[in-house]
C-alpha cells in the first residue's frame, strides 16, 4: 500500500513472443495473502471469500476450480480490479496492486460471455487495449495481425463482432486480451457457452497459446474434465475458502479432504475406525465390520474416525473368495469407454466400480457374486 | 405422383381459415377499427387537401394550386414564428437531451446513493404533470423573478418540459447495455473518460438520438406553455396559428398547419427507423 506512485509504472512488458522464461526457480506471478471479500453489509452480508493464499508462478496455466457461487468469478474480478477486497492483500510480481485502478494493472480478462464491442470491428477489438497503452500506430498494426493469426481468425479483421460465430468471437476476446500482452491473463469460464465438440478443441488451443505467449493464465471453470485437462495447478475452492492447491495429479490422487476428493472425479467413500497406530500404513475397521489396510499419510495422529477413500477404476474384480470382500452386483451401467458397476460389499454405501472395457475381466450381470480387491495403496485416509 | 401434386392445395386452405378466425375473433371489430382511424385521420387528411385548394373559402374545393403555401412564405410573421420555433426546438432539445443523457448516466451507471429512486421519479413526474399547471407555474416564476430573457424564457420553459421526453429512451438503451462492455474497455486500459467517449456514448448513441427527436416534436408543437411564457416578438408556429384563426381561418392556415404537420412526421418516422435498429448491445 505504500509508495505505489513510483511503481505503478513499470507494469506494461513488451509484445507478445518474449522468450519463455530461462529455467530456475520460477517467478512468483500472482500472490494472495489472506484475501476476503464481503459483499453487502450487516445483516445482507455474504462472505464470497475466506482468507485466500496461495501464489501463481509465472507462466503458469493456473486453474480455479469449484461448484457454482463458490466465489471462483469474485476471486477473479479482485484481481482484475473490478472489486476491492474487503480484507488481504494481492500482489502482483511482487507489488501491491490492491488500490491500483483497474485500467492500470496489467491483467486483462477475457470475460465469460466475449463482451467484444459491437459497434467495432475485429481488427479494431484487438487494437482497443494497445491504442489506450498509445503504442504506435505501425507496431499496432503488427501486434493485431500477429495476434489474429494466433487464434487464426486473419481472415475476419473486417467483420462485426454480431457477423461471427459463438467460437470465433471467443477468440477474437482472447486476442484482444492477448493484444497489450498482460503479465497475466485472466479467464471467466470463457469456453462454457461452446458446444463439447467445439469446446474440446479450444482446451487445446487454448493450452498452446499459453505454451507460445508464456503468458500466466488464470482460468476459471467448474467442470473437472477442464480443469484436469489443461492445468500446470489446480485451486480448488469450495464457499469461498481455499480447499487445495496441487497439480492435476495430486488433486485427483491425493486429495486433502472428501469435498476436493468428491469434486473432482468419481469417489468411493468407506467409513470407518482407525485400528492401529498412526504410521505410513494403518489398519481401519470399518462399519460393516471389514478390517482394511489403507494409505494414512494425510491422517492426524490423534485421528480415530476416518473416512477412507478410493476411485472406482482403483478397484478390481476378481473370482468370488480372490479378492478382499465378496460382493453382490446391484446395478450395471454402460458408459461406452467405460462401465460402471455398483457392488453391494455389505457396506452403508455400495462401492462403485469402473472398469474399462477389458477383455479379460469378468462379464457379470446383477445379482452376481463377485471377489472385490481394495489395493491398500490405492485407499486413502482423508484428512479430517 | 398423385401424392405429391396433393400436398400444395392443401396447405393453402388451413393457412386461409386460421387468418379468418383471428379477424374474427371480436364481431365488427375491423369495422370498428377501421371506423376510429377515419376519425382519427380525416381531419387531418381534409386540412392537407384544403391547403391545396385555389379558392379563399376554406371548406369550397375550387381546384389544386399551392398558392396559399407561397403566400404563407412569403408571410414576414410566419417566417418569423417558424424561425422562433425552430431557435427554440434546437436549443431545448439539445439542452435537454445534454441533461437526460447526464442524468441517465448517473442513474444508471453511478452505483447506488442516497434519493436515486426520488431522483429517478422527479425527473420522470412532469409527464404527469397537467400542461396548464406547468404552464401557470412558469408564468408566475418568470413573473416573480422578473426575468426577461424573450426567446430565452421559452427556451427554460422548452427545456423543462422535454428532459423527462429525452430521458426515457436514453435510460431504456442503458439499461438494456451490458456493463461487461464497460469494465472490459477499463481492462483494456482505457480510464473512465476514454471508456465514456468510445464505448458508452456510441452504444448509446440510438437512445440519445430517439431522446433528442421526441424532445424536438414535443418542442415544436408546444402551444400552452409557449402562450403563457412567450413575450410579444417570440411567437412560435403553433402560437401563430392560434392567432391566425382567430381572425378568421383562410387557407393559409392550412398551409401553415401542413408544413408544421410534415416537420412532425419527419421527425417521427426518423425516430422509428433509429429505434428499430438492432440494438448493438448484446444483451449476452
Ligand atoms: N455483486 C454481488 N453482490 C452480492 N453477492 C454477490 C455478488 N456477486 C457474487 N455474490 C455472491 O458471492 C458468492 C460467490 O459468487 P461468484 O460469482 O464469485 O461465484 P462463482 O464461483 O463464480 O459461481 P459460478 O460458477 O456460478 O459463476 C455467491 O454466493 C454470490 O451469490
Ligand atoms: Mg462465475
Amino acid at each position: 500500500m505504500t509508495n505505489k506512485a513510483t511503481s505503478v509504472s513499470p507494469l506494461h512488458p513488451d509484445p507478445v513472443s518474449r522468450p519463455i522464461e530461462e529455467a530456475g526457480p520460477a517467478r512468483t506471478a500472482v500472490e494472495l495473502d489472506r484475501v476476503g471479500k464481503i459483499y453487502g453489509h450487516g445483516t445482507t452480508a455474504v462472505e464470497a471469500l475466506h482468507e485466500i493464499s496461495f501464489d501463481i508462478r509465472d507462466n503458469e496455466f493456473f486453474t480455479l476450480l469449484g461448484p457454482s457461487g463458490c466465489g471462483k468469478t469474485t476471486l477473479l474480478r479482485t484481481l482484475a480490479g473490478f472489486e476491492h477486497v474487503t480484507r488481504g492483500v494481492i500482489r502482483l510480481f511482487g507489488q501491491d496492486i490492491v488500490d491500483v485502478p483497474t485500467h492500470k494493472r496489467p491483467v486483462n480478462t477475457v470475460f465469460q460471455h466475449y463482451s467484444l464491442f459491437p459497434h467495432m470491428t475485429v481488427a479494431d477489438n484487438v487494437a482497443y487495449g494497445l491504442r489506450r497503452l498509445k503504442k504506435p500506430a505501425d507496431e499496432i498494426r503488427g501486434t493485431v495481425d500477429e495476434m489474429l493469426r494466433l487464434v487464426k481468425m486473419e481472415r475476419f479483421a473486417d467483420r462485426l463482432p454480431a457477423q461471427l460465430s459463438g467460437g470465433q468471437q471467443q477468440r477474437v476476446a482472447l486476442a484482444r486480451a492477448l493484444a497489450p500482452s498482460p503479465k497475466v491473463l485472466l479467464l471467466d469460464e470463457p469456453l462454457s457457452a461452446l458446444d463439447l465438440k467445439l469446446r474440446q478443441a479450444m482446451r487445446q488451443e487454448l493450452k498452446q497459446i499459453q505454451a507460445r505467449t508464456g503468458i500466466t493464465f488464470i482460468f476459471v471453470t467448474h467442470d473437472q474434465d477442464e480443469a484436469l485437462s489443461m492445468s500446470d495447478r489446480i485451486a480448488v475452492m469450495s464457499e469461498g475458502h481455499l480447499q487445495q492447491v496441487g497439480t492435476p495429479t495430486e488433486i485427483y490422487e491425493h486429495p486433502v479432504n472428501r469435498f476436493v476428493a468428491g469434486f473432482v472425479g468419481d469417489a468411493n467413500f468407506i467409513e470407518a475406525e482407525i485400528a492401529s497406530p498412526i504410521g505410513a500404513k494403518v489398519t481401519c475397521r470399518t462399519r460393516g465390520g471389514l478390517e482394511l489396510q489403507a494409505d494414512a499419510t494425510k491422517a492426524s495422529s490423534g485421528q480415530r474416525d476416518a473416512v477412507l477413500f478410493l476411485r472406482p477404476e482403483k478397484v478390481r474384480l476378481t473370482e468370488p473368495g480372490a479378492g478382499t470382500v465378496n460382493g453382490t452386483v446391484r446395478d450395471i451401467q454402460y458408459l461406452g469407454n467405460s462401465t460402471l458397476m455398483e457392488i453391494d460389499i455389505g457396506e452403508p454405501a455400495s462401492v462403485i466400480v469402473r472398469q474399462s472395457g477389458d477383455v479379460n475381466q469378468p462379464a457379470c450381470r446383477p445379482g452376481d457374486t463377485v471377489g472385490v480387491v481394495l489395493d491398500p495403496h490405492a485407499l486413502q485416509v482423508l484428512a479430517e | 405422383m398423385a401424392v405429391q401434386v396433393d400436398v400444395p392445395p392443401l396447405a393453402a386452405p388451413v393457412r386461409k381459415t386460421e387468418k379468418r378466425r383471428a379477424f374474427g375473433e371480436v364481431p365488427g371489430l375491423a369495422t370498428l377499427a377501421f371506423g376510429f382511424l377515419v376519425f382519427l385521420y380525416l381531419p387531418i387528411a381534409v386540412l392537407v387537401v384544403y391547403s391545396f385548394n385555389a379558392g379563399n373559402i376554406v371548406m369550397v374545393w375550387t381546384g389544386f394550386s399551392t398558392d396559399w403555401y407561397a403566400k404563407a412564405f412569403a408571410n414576414e410573421d410566419i417566417r418569423k414564428a417558424t424561425l422562433n420555433s425552430l431557435i427554440v426546438a434546437v436549443s431545448a432539445t439539445a439542452i435537454a437531451t445534454t441533461c437526460a443523457t447526464l442524468a441517465a448516466l448517473a442513474l444508471a451507471r453511478g452505483g447506488s446513493f442516497r434519493g436515486k429512486v426520488v431522483s429517478l421519479g422527479v425527473i420522470t413526474l412532469p409527464l404527469m404533470v397537467p400542461e396548464i399547471v406547468t404552464a401557470v407555474a412558469m408564468l408566475v416564476f418568470f413573473a416573480n423573478l422578473g426575468l426577461n430573457l424573450g426567446l430565452g424564457n421559452v427556451i427554460l420553459a422548452h427545456t423543462t418540459f422535454c428532459i423527462p421526453f429525452a430521458f426515457m429512451p436514453i435510460r431504456a438503451r442503458l439499461e438494456g447495455m451490458d456493463t461487461t462492455l464497460e469494465q472490459a474497455s477499463r481492462d483494456l486500459y482505457a480510464s473512465d473518460w476514454e471508456t465514456f467517449r468510445l464505448v458508452t456514448l456510441p452504444l448509446l448513441m440510438p437512445g440519445v438520438l430517439a431522446g433528442a427527436m421526441l424532445s424536438f416534436v414535443i418542442s415544436m408543437d408546444d402551444f400552452i406553455i409557449t402562450l403563457m411564457v412567450a413575450g410579444a416578438g417570440d411567437t412560435t408556429l403553433p402560437v401563430y396559428i392560434y392567432s391566425m384563426i382567430r381572425q378568421g381561418i383562410t387557407p393559409e392556415v392550412n398551409a401553415v398547419s401542413s408544413i408544421l404537420l410534415l416537420f412532425s412526421i419527419l421527425i417521427v418516422t426518423a425516430y422509428w427507423f433509429t429505434t428499430r435498429q438492432k440494438p448493438g448491445a448484446k444483451s449476452h
